[in-house]
Formats: C-alpha cells, structure tokens, sequence
C-alpha cells in the first residue's frame, strides 16, 4: 500500500519558480515526478508552464525539457519516442525515458486535439497530462473548451452559456489503453495513477481539475479546498479506464457506492468567485440546476448509460 | 545540474535548472507559515500539497528563502500546527 511515508523524498520541480501563488501546476509536476522518477523527457507545450518553469537561463525543473508550439503536444512527443527508441537500437542508450506532455485544458480541448488524436491512433507509447484549469490562465483568463457552464472569464463576463465537453470520454473513445482522471486532493490516487501509467505500454491519458487561484477567484490557500469540493460534489470524476471497463476510484467510488453522500454543486460553486455573476441573475437557480443534471448525467453515462437518442 | 544560481558559472543557449530560478520567491510573501511543532505529528500532509517543494520531508522544516506564502499548508493541517503570521515588513 502506498503511503505519503513511501513516496520519495527527491524534488525534481525546484523551489523558487515564478509560479503563482498556490499554483496547482507545479504541485501536480511535483507529485508526477515523484511517480515517475527523473528519466523523463518532459514535453510542455504552450500554457502556464511554459512561464513557471523560470526564465533563462535557469529553469525550476530538474529533468530534459522541450518547450514546444500550442498545437504540438502529440506530434512532438511521437518524434521524441521514435528518436529514443532509434538511440536505443544504436545503443546509446539504455532505457527507453518516460516521454511525458505537459500540456493546459487549451492545449488539450482547443488546439492540440488534432496531434493528440493522431498520436494516440499511431499507438505512440507516452503519458499525455492535461492540466485542466477550465481557461486560458496564461493569457488572462479567456473562455476554453473546458470552461464550465455559467463560469465567469474575460471572454463570457455573463457566464458560459454552454457546458463543458467531457476530453477523457473522447480519449477513451480512441481505444488507449489506459485513461485517468486525478485531484490533486488526493495525492495517493495521483501517484498510483501516474505510476500505473507508466507501467503501460501505449499512448495513456491523464486529466487533473487545477484550481486556479487568480482565475477561478479564491484565496491561494484554497487550491486544494476547491479540488476537493469539486470531487465531492461530482463536478469533477475520479475514475481510470483500462481493458474496456472503467473503474471509480477515491472519494467518487465511494459516492457512487452509497458510502459518502455526494455534496450539492451549490457548495463548490460559492466557493468560487467566477461563479457570482451568473449566481446573483435570476437565471442562477436555473444554471445550477443544469449543472446537477449533468454531474448525474456523466456519472450514469460513465457507468455505460446511453442517451435514448442514439 | 547545480542546486543554486551561484554555483553556475556560465551559461548556454540552453536553461539551466537551479534553486530560486524567479530569486528569493519567500519576498513575495506576505503572511509567513509557522509551524507549532508541539502540536505537529509528523503526518507529511503539509509536505505533500506544498506546491513550491518549500517543506523538508524530514523534520518538516519550512525553507523561508523560496516559500511564497501561499497558506496551503496551514489551511490543510489536520492539527492546526501551521500558523499564517504577517510579516514584520509590511
């Protein structure tokens, strides 16, 4: 069993990067560092991380690093392991690194799908890590594919009037052989499941719900408060597919399992402050109660429910 | 690889990693985790959500020259032994 006693104690994400405040990005590079040890080439394609990991000439994190274009995160991590995987035939190296992508919900949801979806139908073998913050926090908070419905960002200061699109769900679709869902709320879960990932052979996919601080308006000290929240309440899944079965995991299995009572939405939509517009309208009632719908809608459609419509 | 910007003495095309690459990020603190180790029971909550990698594993000490002040820790012990306390130049 692992414990937070059993992880290893090196940091390969350093201190003193230029991270925001509470930061769920480099928490989540840390505790995968942990998982996956330091031969790893890390692919970052264009998001908050790009920024964190320092300034030249120095660099917060402790492994190879290729900073790579917005749309790139597969196409450049499918060159990375045909590369290796020539060095290794000459003999250069030994052992094959983990080639692990690095990428935010634009980089995932909006720009990169088309070099994602190919490298997963091209079997690459490598971990692809969508850091889900639900907009683009780099460039000040703008609307993204993985925004949730009623959300507040620059770009919809009403509120999104439409729903978020559920990537893991298209991910699985694409026959990989292993697809997670992580909270950084709990590390264990995390841990096992990006060292699970790297066990498997094949093109694996991993999502983490990141909190933004400045984006998502709440006090830096609360990152881990909302992940929680947002597990316990349902808007966010903890789950991994493998073999054709999906498996609940965490606090979501023990909700589906009757142990725990699931929390209202409501409860993790005040905590957030790019909430209160759309809550204080007349029309607030009604988008949360939208938002309930779909928590039950995605559970039962994960648990193999199809829409009659189909 | 060296552990903190001094030890480089020169530079390439190619970054670096070292410590304290944004400087000494513990000045853009403005309240200041201080641990109570009579109530700490060694629990390693705090170590595992830092999100800077600012709290030792062993003895749970606090690195002042990077922690940005974040309040993580504090917020997430189950013993209450990590106090947010302002600091003296503000």
């Amino acid at each position: 069993m692992v414990t937070l006693k059993s992880l290893p104690e090196e940091e390969l994400f350093l201190a003193g990067s230029t991270a925001c405040h509470g930061c769920p990005s480099s928490l989540a590079l840390r505790i995968a560092f942990k998982a996956l040890g330091s031969n790893v080439l890390l692919i970052v394609v264009a998001s908050c991380t790009s920024v964190l990991q320092g300034s030249y000439p120095f660099s917060a994190i402790n492994v190879p690093l290729l900073n790579m274009a917005f749309a790139t995160g597969g196409a450049s991590a499918s060159g990375a392991v045909a590369g290796y995987k020539a060095l290794k035939k000459r003999g250069e190296i030994e052992e094959e690194p983990t080639v692990l992508v690095w990428a935010g919900d634009g980089g995932t949801y909006d720009i990169g799908i088309q070099s994602l979806s190919g490298a997963a139908e091209r079997e690459t073998n490598f971990i692809y890590f969508c850091y889900n913050n639900e907009m683009y926090s780099n460039t000040g908070t703008q609307r993204s594919g993985a925004t949730p419905l009623g959300a507040w960002t620059t770009t919809t200061p009403a509120g999104k009037p439409q729903h978020r699109k559920d990537i893991a769900q298209i991910m699985i679709a694409h026959g990989i052989p292993y697809v997670a869902t992580v909270s950084l709320a709990y590390p264990l879960d995390f841990f096992q499941k990006m060292q699970k990932a790297k066990s498997i052979v094949g093109t694996k996919y991993i999502e983490l719900l990141a909190p933004c601080p400045p984006g998502w308006k709440f006090p830096s000290s609360k990152t881990i408060e909302v992940s929680r929240l947002a597990v316990q309440s349902g808007m966010w899944l903890l789950y991994e597919h493998e073999n054709g079965e999906t498996r609940f995991t965490a606090a979501t299995k023990k909700i589906i399992e009757g142990k725990v009572r699931k929390r209202p939405v409501k409860e993790y939509l005040d905590m957030q402050g790019r909430f209160k517009p759309v809550l204080e309208k007349p029309e607030g009632k009604e988008a949360e109660e939208l938002l309930e719908r779909k928590v039950t809608e995605s559970i039962k459609r994960l648990k193999g429910w199809v829409p009659e419509y189909i | 690889m060296a552990d903190d910007i001094e030890s480089i003495e020169y530079v390439t095309s190619l970054s670096r990693p070292a410590k304290g690459c944004a400087g000494n990020t513990g000045e853009w603190r403005v309240f200041k985790p201080v641990k109570d180790d009579s109530k700490c029971n060694n629990c390693l909550i705090c170590w595992i959500y830092c999100p800077e990698a600012c709290i030792s594993k062993e003895g749970i000490n606090i690195d002042y020259q990077y922690c940005k002040g974040c309040g993580m820790c504090a917020e997430e012990c189950p013993t209450k032994a990590i106090e947010m306390i302002k600091e003296d130049k503000f």
